[in-house]
């Protein structure tokens, strides 16, 4: 990569001599344009990352105040009497993990159906890609309506269950995508060797490419766990939030994004205070798996 | 259950035609089961939407009204809310994310590019609730009190685009909107462009430069010519998750069923239209079902861009 920076330099020199251009005016000013569509690169770049920056300053500013004790381990309360966020918590814990358990083994499922299969069914596989693309950016407001109208209507209440579902259709699309990549990175050398030793096809797919595919798997879901941990609007029709501490999956559920959009509008300032500090929480914890992730995959590429 | 079963006579040929067929199925039913996901979702947002297409026709897509007590719906309002936000979003966001990815694999050294690239990445990472609060608590006030007035008094005695900036500051409206969906959906674009750009083959920006070339007329004659498909399908991206944007919208939209030129007034969009009125609204009722067929709509706009951005997308991918 340095390398590229002095294939730039090199090859700008002649330009900027402008000897051989003859007219120097009309090199100034081709000069002079590199120039600014260069500062406005510089714009834009900075412009973004204040936006990040000031994001996160607020959060802190703002959520840092509410990080007690009892923040963790009360839950929620009507206003003015104090109360902390432990249902929320407990409930978004619960719905995340629910709807990885639900949802990854599916998304593997497909992922290894995808990268795996092409010989033998190829025009369903590139349907079923398509699709899964489209998944994965579709509104999640529609998901949330999707599972209300099979999931809450037909059981007639709201339930924990009914968010995880809605969550899980979200983070089958993500797991697809990353293990279908990942499984297309093992060698054929090594499918070769484990047919050659006898094995059957879904045990070298199980066995052996799976296991050497397993660092990026594992980083699939997790990215597929930070990104429903944030997510509010599939919730809001499905586990719809709880103000009592509930942990059964069966029952109306609380959950950080929901509580955290009802107490925001608020008009009472101990729970716009609650409200900033379990931003603060789910940002922290959302940041903090995508790092990991991230510095542990650039340490596989290279 | 079935690998337990099968492993300790694996190496008979009756045992492994057996696993591998069950294996094949029970892929080929998580397979299927995407494709049910997604032709579920349409098919129960078109049955809960008859109601509504059968009491007004056509028509709800051109009512202006939203009107529960006279039971009068129409969805003009916010599939026009939802447009206007989402191609403001576009025009902010473009530039952005393309000043970004030009920055990234052009202008910066590789090892500072990665960092800053993460840090970007980062932002698409920050769930939209919490956009919807920063929006709410920092952009809403400095529209209201810097930008919109500042802009109406100048911008709005324009001839020609003048309406389009006069109003009252309330801060929330559609231009605020369009901007948080700038900022949420630029990371995505840019990530796209950046992939594009360095997927380039060097040889055909190194021959650029040595004829003598700026960085900026590399960028546009060479780079952006080369690479403009696929830019296109990252911009149809954007404009995808845009259009279906809900928690962040909501906090700053002003959620006021309004069509108008101005764009500082409040509006809505069919996402915060759903989320605010959606609780409130009984099972069966035509409330219910108008809400039904604006999600149905949305659907619709949301996927008719996604199918484009793939295919665009696509067609990139298997030219290479």
């Amino acid at each position: 990569m340095a390398g590229r920076d002095n294939v730039t330099q090199a090859a700008t020199a002649p330009c900027a001599s402008g000897r051989w251009q003859g007219n120097g005016l009309s090199d100034m000013r081709r000069r002079m344009v590199d120039r600014v569509a260069t500062g406005l690169c510089w714009a834009a770049t900075v412009l973004v990352l204040l936006m990040l920056f000031s994001i996160l300053f607020v959060l802190v500013r703002n959520g840092v105040g509410g990080l007690r004790w009892i923040t963790f381990v009360h839950v929620t309360l009507p206003p003015g009497q104090g109360g902390g966020l432990a249902n929320a918590i407990a409930g978004s814990l619960i719905q995340t993990g629910l709807a990885v358990l639900i949802g990854a083994p599916v998304g593997l499922l497909v992922g290894i159906y995808l990268a795996e299969f092409t010989a033998t069914d190829g025009r369903f596989i590139n349907m079923v890609r398509f699709i899964s693309d489209l998944l994965l950016s579709a509104p999640s407001i529609l998901v949330g309506l999707f599972i209300y109208m099979i999931v809450v209507v037909p059981t007639g209440h709201f339930s924990g269950i009914a968010g995880a579902l809605a969550l899980s259709m979200l983070v089958v699309p993500v797991v697809v995508r990353t293990t279908e990549d990942m499984l297309r990175l093992v060698p054929l050398s090594m499918r070769e060797a484990a047919i050659a030793l006898g094995a059957p096809r879904w045990r070298v797919i199980l066995f052996v490419c799976l296991r050497a595919a397993r660092d990026g798997v594992a980083t699939g879901i997790l990215l597929a766990l930070a990104r429903v941990s944030g997510e509010t609007a599939p919730l809001l029709f499905t586990s719809l939030g709880n103000m009592n501490w509930s942990v059964s999956p069966a029952a109306p559920m609380a959950s950080l994004p929901v509580t955290i959009y009802q107490y925001a509008g608020a008009a009472y300032e101990d729970w716009t205070a609650l409200a900033w500090t379990g931003a603060l929480l789910i940002t922290a914890g959302i940041l903090m798996i995508n790092i990991t992730v991230r510095l542990g995959l650039g340490r596989n590429r290279k | 259950m079935d690998r337990s079963a099968t492993s300790p006579s694996a190496l008979t040929g009756v045992a492994r035609g057996n696993g591998d067929a069950v294996f094949a199925t029970i892929v080929r039913c998580a397979a299927v089961l995407i494709l049910l996901g997604l032709g579920g979702m349409v098919a129960v947002m078109a049955w809960g939407a008859r109601g509504a297409f059968a009491t007004f026709g056509p028509a709800f897509i051109i009512d202006k009204a939203w009107n529960p007590v006279t039971q009068h719906f129409g969805a003009a309002a916010p599939v026009f809310g939802t447009l206007v936000t989402a191609l403001l979003a576009i025009a902010l966001a473009v530039p952005l994310a393309f000043g970004i990815a030009v920055w990234l694999t052009e202008i910066a050294s590789a090892r500072i590019a990665g960092v800053i690239g993460t840090l970007i990445q980062l932002l698409a990472a920050v769930p939209s609730i919490i956009f919807g609060m920063w929006g709410f608590a920092v952009l809403v006030p400095f529209m209201a009190h810097y930008v919109e007035p500042f802009a109406g008094h100048t911008l709005g005695r324009v001839p020609g685009i003048g309406p389009l900036f006069r109003g009252a500051p309330y801060g929330t409206g559609f231009l605020t909107g369009g901007m948080i969906l700038a900022v949420m959906i630029t990371p995505f674009i840019s990530a796209v462009m950046r992939d594009v750009f360095l997927s380039m083959p060097a040889v055909l920006k190194e021959s650029a430069y040595g004829l003598g070339m700026t960085r900026w007329e590399v960028v546009r004659r060479i780079i952006l010519p080369w690479s403009r498909t696929s830019v296109v399908g990252g911009i149809m991206l954007g404009l995808g998750r845009a259009l279906g944007e809900t928690m962040a919208i909501t906090f700053v939209i002003g959620n006021a069923n309004h069509i108008g030129w101005s764009l500082f007034s409040p509006g809505n969009t069919i996402a915060s239209l759903i989320a605010l009125e959606f609780p409130e609204s009984a099972m069966g009722s035509l409330k219910f079902s108008s809400l039904m067929a604006a999600g149905f709509l949305l659907m619709l706009i949301s996927l008719g861009t996604l199918v484009c951005s793939r295919l665009l997308l696509r067609t990139r991918a298997a030219g290479r």
